[in-house]
């Protein structure tokens, strides 16, 4: 802030990685387990400790224990009524003064609606370097600093981000760009709650309610995601994409031309103006694959496309491109699809009778 | 109501090419618009001014060129124009774009509310509304879906996130980013755009805000790209021919195999 001294380093020194970790209704966030994977590669690099965060109403013990288990050294559980939906002041404000007295090196959020609106907000205010939606991190041998890998320009680059003279350098981190860390058992740590006192609390943000989604899969959640472009045509086909998204157990997106016309509702839309995603499979359906699309989907880890143009650009991001009529590919591969869950669940259930 | 849109002009994203040998943004020749996602958050100002009257200011930082994005967004119906340009805020990083508009808007100001796009689609961080509103101590609601309605010192807004629509009542001043579903862009009118060619954009330069010099432009930037490469093409494109029943039959097998193998059935 204007009038203050700049955070950098030199002055004391900053140790220590910190993700901030998500929960919702006191369960924690499955972000918050990848962001652990990620502390950790990063914590043991610098030879640092790593401490998760968590802010809430309450945690359960076995939940705190739990993120020992998965990687971290310390657990800080910032405990309040007024916390227990995220708002981005009494937040921010409690983790301002958290990282300023306990300064820690790198801090490293969820690229989440709640991420992208709280990173920004800590780093105005403790003068840190950010970096947006990162989907690979690494520490720099000589200096020890953090470097940050970014898809730019609708993913058509990567950029490389440093940041040289600030602390601490934060990210927040693409949702699904790595797997959860798993549990360890015996692993032990520091657990420390806190009751932050009233003058941080202070929020002129009131939540008055909350709508859930309808869908049973939401699109960040979703391990597989089937998305209906344009060439399904009209709004009633939609059906015939849904019908392949339940023979996947997947949730349903939609490029932007499906939700301009109406066929499907703008929380689906995957791209520049909608959603980016990453699940473990993307299957496109008459998905043309506008630079705008790919830049929302590219970095899934797999991706199949199906369209009837050879000279798609979805094909150029894909594993697997089946060329041909939809209509006449989706109720076989539907059908083959149902058949090939239903095998592979009755085997499974003759495996778990067997002694 | 005084309301302040915050605006940035990119180039138009689906002419963006990257030239293979550097893997930087070839710019030339590459038409550059007001960055599509603002085009909400103006919109949402022409709705509230229309329903609450009022007075609607456009505020930019880029370089002298970006004047034209300013235009655009007066021929939509913007009251006035401003811009922030000085070479020395060039290169400048969120966090400094955020540090150079907040003094910008306290210059201009007092405005009742500030409407971002949800991020820009270049540097896609949508970084820079949360941290203007931190810089100025105003309260933020992020990925806003709904034109808001005023109550007493207060906006209610519906927020879009993971998992549903959170309603919230902010109290005003507020820096709200807006996201698509809030609006539908209107196109600018004869009228609008005779306008724009004669309206006066305001310049701001450092000198005329209360900034630190040494907290401007690229050396006041807290984070700097160091490397700039083209992603990685890992995937091969199988194409699998479905044209005809046989063909059909036997694509959807193997995707079912390529499923298998990676254990996603």
């Amino acid at each position: 802030m204007p009038g203050t001294e700049k955070t950098t380093i030199g002055e004391t020194a900053f140790q220590g990685v910190w993700v901030l970790g998500e929960q919702r209704d006191g369960r924690v966030l499955r972000i918050t387990h990848e962001l652990i994977a990620r502390g950790r590669t990063l914590a043991d690099k610098c030879n640092a400790r790593l401490t998760a965060v968590l802010v809430g109403r309450d945690f359960e013990r076995a939940a705190l224990d739990d993120l020992i288990a998965r990687g971290a050294d310390a657990v800080l559980a910032v405990k309040a009524p007024e916390l227990a939906h995220f708002r981005v002041e009494p937040v921010a404000t409690c983790l301002v003064h958290l990282i300023e007295m306990r300064r820690p090196a790198i801090v490293l959020a969820g690229a989440t609606s709640t991420g992208r609106t709280l990173a920004p907000y800590i780093a105005a205010r403790t003068e840190a370097g950010l970096t947006a939606d990162c989907t690979e991190l690494d520490i720099e041998a000589e200096s020890g600093g953090l470097i940050q890998i970014r898809p730019a320009i609708g993913g058509n680059i990567m950029a490389s981000i440093r940041t040289p003279d600030h602390r601490p350098q934060m990210a927040t981190v693409r949702p699904r760009s790595t797997r959860p860390a798993k549990p360890v058992p015996g692993r032990t740590g520091r657990i420390e709650t806190l009751k932050p006192p009233r003058q941080w609390l202070h929020s002129r943000t009131r939540r008055t309610g909350f709508t859930p989604s309808p869908d049973e899969h939401g699109l960040h959640e979703a391990e597989v995601v089937v998305v209906a472009g344009r060439g399904i045509g009209k709004a009633e086909n939609l059906d015939t994409v849904r019908a392949l998204a339940d023979s996947l157990d997947a949730a349903l997106g939609a490029s932007r031309e499906v939700v301009d016309r109406g066929w499907h509702s703008y929380p689906h839309q995957v791209g520049l103006s909608g959603k980016t995603i990453t699940p473990r499979l993307y299957v496109g359906v008459g998905v043309s694959g506008a630079i705008q699309h790919l830049a929302g989907m590219q970095t899934s880890e797999h991706v199949i496309a199906i369209n009837n143009d050879p000279d798609a650009p979805i094909f150029q991001v894909a594993d697997i491109g089946i060329v041909g009529d939809l209509f006449d590919v989706l109720p076989v591969l539907t059908r083959k699809l149902q058949q090939a869950r239903h095998r592979a669940r009755a085997a499974l259930s003759v495996k778990a009778r067997e002694p | 109501m005084r309301i302040a849109v915050l605006i940035k002009q990119v180039p138009e994203s689906s002419s963006v090419r990257i030239d293979p040998e550097t893997g930087t943004m070839v710019r030339s020749g590459v038409e550059a618009v007001v960055n599509p996602l603002d085009l909400y958050a103006i919109e949402v100002a022409l709705m509230i001014r229309e329903r609450n009257g009022g007075e609607i200011v456009a505020l930019s930082m880029g370089p002298p060129a970006a004047e034209s994005a300013l235009r655009e967004a007066v021929s939509m119906g913007i009251d006035a124009a401003v811009l922030a340009a000085d070479r020395r805020f060039a290169g400048s990083d969120t966090w400094c774009t955020g540090y150079v508009l907040a003094a910008a808007l306290r210059k201009l100001g007092p405005f009742d509310l500030i409407l971002c796009g949800e991020r820009a689609t270049d540097g896609d961080t949508g970084q820079v509304g949360p941290g203007v509103a931190a810089f100025l101590d105003l309260p933020v609601a992020t990925y806003v879906s709904n034109v808001p309605d005023f109550g007493p010192g207060l906006c209610r807004v519906d927020r879009l996130t993971e998992d549903g629509y959170e309603h919230l009542e902010v109290q005003l001043p507020a820096v709200l980013t807006v996201v698509k579903e809030a609006a539908s862009p209107r196109l600018p009118t004869l009228r609008g755009k005779q306008r724009a060619r004669n309206a006066e954009i305001a310049i701001l330069r450092a000198e005329d805000l209360d900034v630190d010099l040494d907290r401007i432009g690229l050396k006041g930037s807290p984070t700097r790209v160091v490397r700039t490469f083209q992603p990685k093409v890992t995937r091969q494109c199988r194409r699998l021919p479905a044209r005809d029943d046989a063909e059909i039959e036997l694509a959807a097998d193997q995707v079912i195999e390529f499923l298998r193998q990676r254990n996603l059935l």
